[in-house]
């Protein structure tokens, strides 16, 4: 078959022909897709919170609220409930302090305040380096880990700015920034009556 | 040219990264370690495969002119295929390459193949270019990834070969990146 000439009907022609086949197959992609999609995210995101708070039998994702930190933003908590009976809750925090881009972790309360465990959902901090944040302060040596402690005393901050957490080494931005969520995290639990988790849900 | 000749062409003559020097963008960027460069690879392969077919398909159908937008869209399209199948059903690859998979689209090898080979050939050589090509592309993602991880974190695949404090950081950043990328095409030109 003989090459197209230049035409402009040609070229109009040629190029309609080709989006339209290519908007049909993106769409037909996508109707395949979505539902995966969005099923693996609800995993993630049920599998994130189960780490951080106690065992639980209710459906966190259904029961979450958004709460207001001190700093005029809204975060999302999640419930855990055993049996009806508030065990803890899970908040999605973030922080734009980071060495570079947006930090999202998801930190576990139980009723008196204590950090039970967290997650670091998603960073761009420098690997080998800020990157260690993500088993850093659950480690178990000197004084790095958070978990277990309580905030209700005041926020947390690293050592170098005259708090007792000890700063990933040559990482204290990093370090600062997640710490930063957690203090973040707290501050909007604590809106929230910590027995019953009674709020204006809205 | 034999079929097997164009396949083995883009694996070794040339090579897309260690001779024709082309797509530095991913193959420095995604190979911070061996699973990342041979995922990306991959997933460069299934669009250069798939757009080199097409395009071969359509090529007297596209007029001069307007060939390099029609090329784009149909690259473009199999990109987001991958793109929206790879988070679907592997979402935790999809988390460590999400960044670097639209970015297909801008990569010189798939454009540079579509012109320069997929235009003027029938439809099986341009297959067996795809996939040279493409296997070329792995082959070399996945040796980089593969350097960089052993030296920088002293682990390979995940599996860990020697204790971490061995491994220098610097080859998992940037300028290990272009280090060893330096060493690896010095060495492919040597052998060649």
């Amino acid at each position: 078959m003989a090459k197209l000439q230049s035409t402009l009907p040609n070229m109009l022609l040629a190029l309609t022909i080709i989006c339209v086949g290519a908007g049909a197959i993106l769409a037909g992609v996508n109707i395949l897709t979505a539902e995966p999609i969005a099923a693996s995210k609800a995993e993630a995101l049920q599998n994130a919170i189960k780490e951080v708070t106690p065992p639980f039998d209710n459906n966190p994702t259904a029961e979450a609220w958004k709460a207001v930190t001190s700093d005029g933003d809204s975060l999302t908590i999640y419930p855990a409930r055993q049996d009806g009976n508030m065990v803890g809750v899970a908040v999605e925090s973030n922080t734009k302090k980071g060495f570079s881009g947006e930090i999202r972790v998801i930190v576990g309360f139980d009723n008196d305040g204590n950090i039970i465990n967290y997650n670091v959902l998603q960073h761009s901090e420098t690997p080998g380096l800020g990157s260690k944040m993500e088993e850093w302060f659950r480690t178990d040596k000197n004084r790095q880990s958070i978990i277990g402690r309580s905030l209700a005393s005041g926020n947390l901050t690293v050592a170098s700015d005259g708090g007792d957490v000890d700063a990933i080494t040559a990482s204290t931005i990093s370090s600062r920034a997640f710490l930063d969520a957690i203090n973040r995290a707290y501050s909007a639990y604590q809106g929230t009556d910590a027995s019953t988790g009674a709020t204006s849900p809205n | 040219m034999s079929n097997i000749k164009i396949l083995l062409n883009g694996i070794i003559k040339e090579n897309p990264v260690f001779v024709l020097l082309l797509g530095m963008c991913p193959t420095l960027g995604t190979t911070s370690s061996a699973i990342n460069g041979l995922s990306m690879g991959l997933a460069t392969m299934f669009v250069l495969v798939c757009s080199n077919v097409v395009i071969s398909a359509l090529k007297s159908l596209i007029p001069d002119q307007v060939r390099i937008p029609a090329f784009i869209v149909v690259i473009a399209t199999f990109v987001t295929v991958v793109q929206m199948c790879m988070e679907a059903y592997v979402p935790a690859l999809y988390a460590s390459l999400g960044l670097f998979i639209p970015l297909i689209v801008v990569n010189c090898i798939v454009l540079g193949r579509a012109e320069a080979f997929a235009a003027k050939n029938r439809i099986v050589p341009s297959i067996a270019d795809g996939i040279g090509i493409g296997l070329g592309f792995t082959l070399a993602l996945a040796l980089l990834g593969a350097t960089r991880e052993l030296l920088g974190t002293g682990r390979l695949f995940g599996l860990t070969l020697m204790p971490e404090e061995y491994g220098s950081l610097i080859f998992v950043l940037a300028p290990g990146a272009f280090i060893a990328l330096g060493y690896l095409i010095a060495l492919v030109n040597k052998l060649r």
